[in-house]
C-alpha cells in the first residue's frame, strides 16, 4: 500500500494532476484497499489525453500491476484478463496462436482496462463497432465490497455504465472479450490521395466495401480549392501465415520536454505538405507490419513533448451523418483562418453501430481529430468555437481526450450522463468528472 | 525445455522472471504462501508460453516441510535446471529496533528459510552434476546502515553463506548465483518515494534470466549497482558511521 506522492500527468501533459497518493494493486482477488475519505479512480498507463484518468488531490489506484491473462482458448479466442495488461502484450501474446484484438486504437500503449472505460474505437469501427461491442463480461469490485459479474444479461444496467463509463463505475478487476482470427500480423495497405472533403465522403463509400481498416490523414492548413485534402489509408489483415519483422522507430525517443512547442505554423505546413506529397506519388498497395499501420506513433517514445513543457489538447469529436460534410468543412475552414492545426488530423467515418455504453463516444457520423499545442487562451477560444459547430449539429466531443470542455457542453453531448451519476461507485472520482458535472450556478 | 523451480513465485521479480521462462517454453514449479495469488500467477504462465506448470504452497517459516515440498516439485518439473529463490518481505527497521523478537522474524524469512531451502536444493542437486540456484539477496547486505540493518544483515548473511556454497560445489557442475538487486519498484517496496535509481521487476528479470544464461556468478541489477557498492563499500568505517546514506 503506497503513500507515494507523485504528479501523474495524462498524455497531453495538460492539465497536470497531483493526486495525493498512488496505490499501485497487484491482486485482482483482494479488497479494495483503505481510501481513508479520499476518493479513488484505476489509472492504467496514463495514455487517455487530458483530466479523465486522474484525480486531483485524492487517490489514483495503480492498474498496471493486476495484467495477468485469466484464460484463454485458443480454438475459440475467448479471453479473459485482468484490466491492467498492456494492448501490446495481449498483441503479442495472441498473434503467435492467430488471434488480434478485435479493435485497437492508435497506440498499442493502453490498458485493457482502459480501452474498456473508454469504450474506444479504431479504424474498423464501420465493421466491428467499438471495443466495448467485443466485450462480454467484466468483473467490477465496488466500494461496499460486492464483486459483480456485469454482461448484457447479468447487472446489465452496470454493464452499461461500465463499458465507456471512465472508470466511474468501480473497479474492473476481470475483462472478458473475444479475440478476432487474423492469419497474419501484416496489413495490405493501400492509400489513396483525395482533393476534398466531397471526394472523400465518396472514397469512404468505396473503401469501405472492401477494407476492413480506413482512415484519412488530412491536411488541416491546406484552404480554398485544397480544402479537406488529404490521403485515405485503407488496409486489410494479410491472409497468409508469414509477418514481417516489426519496425524500429527512426527517431527512439523524445528525451525531454523543450521549454517551447516545436509544432508551430511553420513545422505544421512544412509537415503536411511533404505528408501529401509524399503519399499522393506513393500512393497505391504495400505490405507493411500491423505496428506501422496502427501504431505510427508508437516508433517514437514520448512524442507527445514535442508539445514542449505546456503540453497539447486534442479535439475529437464526431458529428451526426447528414451534418457531416457541411459541419467539417466549418470545421477546417475555422482552424485554416485560426492558422494552427495539427501534424495528424485525421477523419474517419463510423459505423451504424449501436452505442455500447451509456457514454460511448462512437456513433454513426463522421469524426475528425485534431491536436494544438497549447497556446492558453488562444487555443482554448479555438476549441470554445469548434464546440460551437459540434453541438450546433448535435455532435459529442470524446471524454478520453478531453481536457476543457464546459459542463454545458458535456451534458449537451451526453444526456445520459445522469443516469452514470446514479450508478457511479461514490467512492470512485475523476478530475474530468467534478470538472464537466460541476453546477453552473 | 528448461525446468524452472520458483520459490516464491508471487513476488513482483520472481513473476517477471517466470514470465521469461514461460515465453521460451520453460516447465515451472512454483512455490508461495497464499494458495489464489499462486494459482493466478500459474494460470498467466500458462497462457504466456510455460510447457506446464505446477503450484506448490509453502510458508517458508514451515522448516519442516521444506523438503516434502522440494521433492513434490521436483517430481512435478522432472529435474531442475533452474531454481530462483526469491521469497522474501522487507521489516520495519524502526520496530525491529525496538524488537528482538521482530528482528529474530525478520531473520527467519529472509535469512534461515532462504539457507535451509538452498541447502536443501544444493544436495539435491550435487549428486546429479547440474543445475543453477539463483538467490535473490541485495544490495543492501553489502554494508550496514542505520536505515535498513535488519534487512541488510539477513541478506549479507544470504550473500555470505552463498560465496561459502559456490565455493563448495565448485567443480561439481552445479552453479550457485548470487542476485543483488538495488531498489526495485514492487509492492514490497511501495511505501518509498521513488527516484532515478529505482528499477522495474522487469528489469531485474532480464538480468536474472541473462546471468543464468551465462553462467554468472554474482550479478549486481541494474548493473550500475555494482559501481555504486564499490564506492559504499571502499569508505572506511569511521567516515561510514557518520553518514547517512
Amino acid at each position: 500500500m503506497s503513500r507515494e506522492k507523485a504528479s501523474y500527468r495524462s498524455w497531453g501533459r495538460y492539465p497536470a494532476g497531483r493526486s495525493d497518493r498512488v496505490i499501485p494493486l497487484a491482486w485482482r482477488d483482494e479488497p479494495l484497499p483503505a481510501l481513508e475519505h479520499s476518493s479513488c479512480l484505476a489509472h492504467g498507463n496514463g495514455r487517455s489525453y487530458g483530466d479523465s484518468c486522474l484525480n486531483d488531490g485524492a487517490t489514483l489506484l495503480g492498474t498496471r500491476g493486476l495484467d495477468r491473462i485469466c484464460d484463454f482458448d485458443p480454438a475459440t479466442g475467448d479471453f479473459e484478463c485482468e484490466p491492467g495488461l498492456l494492448l501490446e502484450d495481449l498483441l503479442e501474446l495472441m498473434l503467435p496462436h492467430g488471434w488480434f484484438a478485435p479493435v485497437v486504437p492508435g497506440t498499442r500503449y493502453v490498458t485493457i482496462g482502459g480501452a474498456v472505460a473508454n469504450d474506444i474505437h479504431g479504424k474498423n469501427h464501420h465493421l466491428l463497432g467499438s471495443f466495448g461491442a467485443h466485450v462480454r463480461s467484466l468483473e467490477l469490485l465496488r466500494s461496499d465490497g460486492s464483486r459483480l459479474r456485469c454482461s448484457p444479461t447479468e447487472h446489465a444496467d452496470l454493464f452499461r455504465a461500465t463499458i465507456g463509463g471512465l472508470g466511474l463505475t468501480g473497479l474492473i478487476t476481470r475483462v472478458r472479450m473475444r479475440l478476432k482470427p487474423v492469419r497474419s500480423g501484416d496489413i495490405e495497405q493501400e492509400t489513396t490521395p483525395f482533393g476534398g472533403l466531397q471526394e472523400f465522403f465518396e472514397l469512404c463509400r468505396e473503401t469501405e466495401e472492401r477494407f476492413e481498416h480506413t482512415v484519412a490523414w488530412i491536411d488541416c492548413l491546406a484552404s480554398g480549392r485544397s480544402l479537406g485534402r488529404g490521403v485515405m489509408i485503407c488496409g486489410n489483415h494479410a491472409d497468409d501465415e508469414s509477418t514481417r519483422r516489426p519496425p524500429r522507430g527512426v527517431l527512439r525517443s523524445v528525451p525531454a520536454a523543450p521549454p517551447f512547442s516545436l509544432v508551430n505554423g511553420l513545422s505544421i505546413r512544412t509537415f503536411n505538405a511533404l505528408f501529401y506529397r509524399r503519399h499522393a506519388l506513393a500512393s497505391g498497395r504495400s505490405r507493411v507490419h500491423h505496428r506501422t499501420f496502427f501504431f505510427p506513433l508508437d516508433g517514437i517514445r514520448n512524442w507527445n513533448r514535442i508539445y514542449g513543457r505546456r503540453g497539447f489538447m486534442q479535439y475529437q469529436c464526431v458529428v451526426p451523418p447528414d451534418a457531416g460534410p457541411e459541419a467539417i468543412g466549418d470545421m477546417l475552414r475555422l482552424i485554416a483562418r485560426r492558422r494552427t492545426g495539427s501534424f495528424l488530423a485525421v477523419l474517419k467515418r463510423f459505423g451504424t453501430h449501436e452505442r455500447r455504453g451509456l457514454l460511448s463516444f462512437a456513433r454513426p457520423g463522421v469524426t475528425l481529430a485534431l491536436d494544438f499545442p497549447n497556446r492558453g487562451e488562444r487555443t482554448l477560444a479555438l476549441l470554445e468555437e469548434l464546440d460551437g459547430i459540434t453541438r450546433a449539429c448535435r455532435g459529442a466531443v470524446y471524454c478520453a481526450k478531453d481536457a476543457r470542455m464546459s459542463p454545458e457542453s458535456f451534458r449537451a453531448y451526453y444526456p445520459e450522463w445522469a443516469e452514470l451519476e446514479a450508478l457511479r461507485d461514490p467512492a470512485f472520482d475523476s478530475s474530468f468528472w467534478r470538472r464537466v458535472t460541476e453546477s453552473s450556478s | 525445455m528448461k525446468r524452472v523451480l520458483v520459490i516464491g513465485a508471487t513476488s513482483a521479480i520472481a513473476e517477471a522472471t517466470a514470465r521469461r521462462y514461460a515465453a521460451e517454453g520453460a516447465r515451472l514449479a512454483l512455490v508461495a504462501r497464499n494458495r489464489d495469488r499462486l494459482d493466478a500467477v500459474a494460470e498467466d504462465l500458462r497462457q504466456r508460453g510455460a510447457a506446464g506448470v505446477s503450484t506448490h504452497v509453502l510458508d517458508v517459516l514451515e522448516h519442516e516441510r521444506h523438503e516434502a515440498v522440494l521433492d513434490e516439485a521436483d517430481r512435478a518439473l522432472d529435474g531442475i535446471d533452474f531454481a530462483l529463490v526469491a521469497h522474501g518481505t522487507l521489516p520495519d527497521q524502526s520496530a525491529c529496533e525496538a524488537s528482538p523478537e521482530l528482528t529474530r522474524q525478520a531473520f527467519e524469512i529472509n535469512c534461515t528459510s532462504t539457507i535451509g531451502l538452498v541447502t536443501l536444493l544444493a544436495n539435491r542437486l550435487e549428486p546429479r552434476g547440474a543445475g543453477t540456484i539463483g538467490v535473490i539477496s541485495s544490495v543492501a547486505g553489502d554494508r550496514g546502515r542505520a536505515s535498513n540493518y535488519v534487512y541488510g544483515a539477513a541478506k549479507g548473511a544470504v550473500t555470505l553463506f552463498l560465496g561459502g556454497l559456490r565455493n563448495r560445489l565448485h567443480g561439481s557442475g552445479v552453479r550457485v548465483l548470487t542476485i543483488k538487486p538495488g531498489f526495485v519498484d514492487t509492492p514490497m517496496t511501495a511505501e518509498f518515494p521513488k527516484g532515478p535509481l529505482w528499477a522495474s521487476p522487469e528489469r531485474i528479470a532480464r538480468g536474472i534470466h541473462r546471468a543464468e544464461g551465462r553462467g554468472r556468478d554474482v550479478v549486481h541489477l541494474p548493473g550500475f549497482w555494482l559501481g555504486i557498492m564499490l564506492v559504499i563499500r571502499s569508505i572506511p568505517e569511521g567516515l561510514f558511521k557518520r553518514l547517512s546514506l
